[in-house]
């Protein structure tokens, strides 16, 4: 057990999914080919001028009202001035003193302990252009620059030092990646960069005791990694402490292939960026009117909505918790839910086998192959005894190969469960005149054959048979 | 038949809609007129004579008697830090030679689609940094009135051609004085608006939050007539101002009752005797027609250059970082990052350019912002409040526009704070953001003297409709074309 006390503190970007830039007019779509989503204004030529996205503005008031901040009336555009390849002009337009919104919080559960994280503050940006340092010819010499990216926009959320443990870090991203998601501001795409988090970490003797340097961590690619880096991060720093030594205060960059955190630069490297604020902006006002009407857009939150799936529809936490991830995925289940009336046996499906299919086939809740509508008509067959579970699970793979609604499937493969009493119990007669050895067998009481029997009935019946009307006439005929 | 380069736009304007002559002999008479006085001033960076041409044809063919678009088959230039997609845009910078915007600005696509005739671009301080036209990469421009002096900068290739004959009328840029004060050294009219009046779309930015294009012309009309053509909102410019431009600058004001205060601090910053004068006899001229003249209090007026000079540099230091060697321009090579971003911008940038690059970097700096970009930033406030209160008094404002007639070339090189001085009257109101003019008020020394009016904030109308009276109660300005 450490002596030390973890404090650490997390500044996310999230890349806002407009359709188009915040600055220009540029689309802002993913994948496509290099320097084809550029103009005047994104690449930084000479003389070009920025013009705020409305639309951008309305993303992160949702945002913010979402994650319960003060949004500022006015605030202000600042640049933040540094020199890189992939930064066109040499600035980035970002918000500094006078961000548009500060403070909030975001509630979330650690192994169902609920937690609060307060909120420093939440500021507009954009982002800055790719550096391809591979996949070319020459890219042993030569780096290559995709300007695309540039100019997406980003809000930068910064919480306040209150996390306790990387567990903590990682339980406070994943609620955080379902309210963006939930929203819809964000697709909360880790690997396509839509969401970017830096953590710093410092550690301290007790609560009354000052905080240690920090350090602040970046390249965190992944959820995962932020916890494993922060892990890392803490055994480095106990041993530094342990040993009497001091922590410098550092950026260091996270190598995910050796697990380990390494010095990117130290405090004196650390760069000014000699904020200033943007001239060719004005300052950003927000109405109150705006905000009213911004306000009453929210949907229903990740954590008012785990409550209810807990509290109204009887779902088990775990369940709760992985459905309420991801704003596709609990609007998915939720439909389903609607159709069917079951609500567990829909989260069960969209957990199990639909999430399985998702998997497999690489795609995301929001292209799912099977409607949620689709679904639910077929656990209500399934509920109905229609057709029974496992050829329901057949005619699941037959939805999401060929798109199509359950009924037709089912009535055109004739796979309708075989409910017709007299109809199995003739089936049933000849299962017992064919195994006339297990039959003895029941009857001198070893009842376990019975489930042999069953199986050659469904057999028989190519699956067909009503399982729990079968179990019950077979019993029945074993007696007579 | 008249000399066509010695008319008035507005002139022309009328004789081409009575067909006295088509847009084609005007066009031909200026690039005679090129032709035999270039060699002598260098106003141009680029001429673009055939096109030129074509455009003054395909004004003559669709010519509507009387029904033209005002500037159609108007022989203009342009600065060449105003970006045009079909001829270099330099600005006056070695590290922009040849480059060629994909792109026109606003006020080109507004010109272009009313049928003005752009000659070219004209010559300028290395992006606008300069007060004689001595800090361009490509060689001086010299003044028409006095080839041994200087024409005033920035923007004194367009002085030096409008003053010439070589154009009818031009634009140029405006950060700190640079259209006002070349407009005075040349004995031009030349017209800065208030800041957000004309999109600065397609303008390289020097300073944003002071940068503003305007006219330089012979007479307030033809200044009008060029000012009302391009400014207005614009999409593309979220600093525009949202109220529409002035409407009725045709309307007649006399200067009976109109008040004009001047600050009696203008005295204390350096006035050369003979400029005070001629000013003077200006404003006596006006109170007999019956303007009122009040001295007024305009206090912090003499801390205006030196916050000029942090702010202005601090926002170059921001906009020139995008000349760094990797998307456009000059490009050295090297062998490593930091070797690319130095070496690019070592020989691309002329020695006023990187002055300013560093002091603006300095003043920004952690350590150094507070006393130098913050400080600068409330000096700001208080002109913009010192002139709120005297526009609370009078109409207009009226001081020198330079302090000194045209220097001779090479006088101030060497001594840029005296460079700066040039602009001491200019600057506060850029500071400000007011729109002010430039007119001719007289000669001393053998050289013309401009008087700089001042508006309050977005009453450029009223700055116009005030210069034509004040122009007209002046005795008329000796012919500037030689």
């Amino acid at each position: 057990m450490s002596a030390f006390e973890t404090v650490i503190g997390l500044e996310v970007h999230t890349q806002l999914n407009t359709r188009s830039k915040l600055f220009c007019g540029c689309a802002t779509r993913f994948g496509a080919p290099a320097n084809t989503q550029v103009c005047p204004v994104c690449l930084g030529l000479p003389g070009a001028l920025p013009v705020l996205n409305g639309g951008a503005v309305e993303m992160a008031i949702r945002l913010a009202v979402a994650l319960d901040c003060t949004v500022h009336h006015n605030s202000l555009f600042a640049r933040k001035n540094y020199f890189y390849p992939d930064l066109p002009k040499g600035y980035q337009i970002s918000q500094f003193d006078h961000p548009y919104a500060t403070g909030g919080g975001l509630d979330f559960e650690v192994d169902g302990k609920p937690h609060r994280v307060t909120l420093t503050r939440i500021h507009m940006e954009e982002d800055a252009g790719k550096s391809v340092h591979e996949g070319y010819p020459d890219s042993d010499r030569s780096t290559y620059l995709d300007f695309n990216r540039a100019g997406t926009p980003l809000c930068e959320i910064v919480t306040e030092p209150e996390l306790s443990s990387p567990a903590e870090a990682y339980a406070f991203l994943v609620r955080l990646k379902a309210v963006v998601t939930c929203l819809g501001v964000c697709d909360g795409n880790m690997e396509q960069g839509s969401l970017r988090c830096d953590a710093n970490i410092s550690l301290r003797r007790g609560a009354s005791e000052p905080l240690g340097d920090r350090t602040e961590l970046k390249n965190l690619n992944s959820f995962r990694n932020v916890q494993r880096a922060l892990e890392y991060e803490i055994a480095r720093q106990t041993e530094i402490l342990g040993e009497g030594g001091r922590v410098e205060q550092e950026t260091r960059l996270y190598d995910a292939d050796r697990g380990e955190t390494r010095t990117m630069r130290s405090k004196e490297d650390s760069p000014d960026y000699r904020y200033f604020p943007e001239p060719d902006l004005p300052p950003l006002a927000i109405s109150e009117e705006e905000l009213t009407r911004l306000r009453a857009t929210l949907p229903e939150l990740p954590t008012a909505r785990r409550r209810r799936y807990l509290d109204e529809m009887g779902l088990a936490a775990a369940a709760a918790d992985y459905l309420v991830l991801d704003g596709d995925v609990a609007a998915y289940f939720e439909k389903v839910a609607a159709r069917c009336q079951d609500p567990q046996v829909a989260a069960n499906w969209v957990m199990g086998d639909l999430t399985r299919l998702l998997n497999d086939r690489h795609l995301s809740m929001a292209d799912a192959p099977v409607p949620a509508e689709d679904l639910g008509d077929l656990l209500k067959e399934i509920a109905a005894g229609a057709i029974s579970g496992k050829i329901g699970k057949e005619v699941f793979q037959v939805m999401a190969a060929e798109g199509r609604p359950p009924g037709e499937i089912i009535a055109e493969r004739g796979l309708a469960q075989i409910s017709d009493e007299g109809a199995l119990e003739a089936i049933i007669q000849d299962v017992l005149a064919a195994n006339p050895d297990q039959v003895s067998q029941y009857r001198a009481g070893k009842t376990t054959v019975l489930g042999y029997l069953l199986g050659r009935v469904m057999q028989a019946t190519r699956g067909q048979a009503n399982p729990k009307l079968a179990n019950r006439l077979l019993r029945a005929a074993l007696k007579a | 038949m008249t000399d066509l380069t010695s008319l008035s736009l507005t002139a022309m304007r009328t004789g081409l809609d009575a067909g006295e002559f088509s847009a084609r002999d005007l066009t031909s008479a200026h690039l005679e007129r090129i032709a035999a006085r270039e060699d002598d001033l260098h106003a141009f960076l680029h001429l673009d004579s055939e096109r030129a041409m074509a455009t003054a044809g395909r004004c003559d063919e669709t010519r509507v008697p009387g029904g033209s678009a005002p500037l159609s088959g108007l022989p203009l230039v342009l600065k060449d830090n105003i970006s045009t997609s079909d001829m270099p845009t330099t600005c006056g910078s070695r590290f922009l030679a040849g480059y060629i915007p994909p792109y026109n600005a606003t006020v080109v696509r507004r010109l272009r689609r009313q049928g003005a005739v752009i000659l070219g671009k004209t010559n300028m301080d290395e992006f606008g940094m300069g007060s004689s036209c001595e800090n361009s990469a490509y060689g001086p421009t010299r003044n028409p009135l006095d080839l041994a002096r200087v024409p005033g900068g920035s923007s004194g290739g367009s002085a030096a051609a409008v003053a010439a004959g070589a154009a009818g009328g031009g634009f140029g840029s405006d950060t700190g004085g640079s259209i006002r004060q070349p407009a005075s050294l040349c004995g031009l009219v030349g017209i800065k608006p208030t800041w957000g009046r004309v999109s600065r779309y397609g303008l390289v930015a020097f300073a944003s939050s002071l940068d503003q294009i305007g006219p330089l012309a012979r007479n307030v009309d033809d200044a009008a007539l060029l000012l009302s053509a391009v400014w207005g909102p614009d999409e593309k410019d979220a600093t525009c101002l949202r109220t529409p431009p002035p409407d009725d600058l045709d309307h007649l004001v006399s200067l009976a009752g109109l008040r004009l205060g001047v600050p009696r601090q203008v005295t204390d910053l350096g006035v050369d005797p003979e400029v005070s004068q001629r000013v003077n006899e200006a404003l006596a001229a006006c109170a007999q027609a019956g303007a009122l003249i009040t001295e007024i209090d305009l206090p912090h007026l003499d801390l205006a250059l030196p916050a000029y000079y942090v702010i202005a540099t601090a926002e170059a230091s921001a906009n020139l970082a995008r000349f760094d060697g990797v998307r456009f321009g000059a490009r050295a090579t090297a062998t490593d990052l930091t070797a690319l971003y130095e070496e690019s911008r070592a020989a691309g940038f002329g020695p006023e350019v990187r002055r300013r690059i560093l002091l603006g970097t300095f003043g920004l700096s952690a350590g150094y912002n507070e006393a130098m970009y913050q400080r600068a930033q409330t000096v700001r406030k208080m002109l913009r409040q010192a002139f709120a209160t005297a526009f609370a008094q009078v109409d207009l404002v009226v001081t020198p526009t330079s302090p000194s007639v045209a220097f001779p070339l090479g006088e101030r090189t060497s001594d840029p704070v005296r460079m700066y001085a040039s602009d001491t009257f200019t600057v506060p109101v850029s500071l400000a953001g007011l729109p002010a003019l430039s007119l001719p008020c007289g000669i001393a020394d053998g050289l013309p003297v401009g008087l700089q009016i001042i508006a309050a904030h977005g009453a450029d109308g009223d700055l116009i409709r005030a210069g034509r009276a004040v122009e007209a109660t002046l005795a008329p300005p000796p012919a500037a074309v030689r």
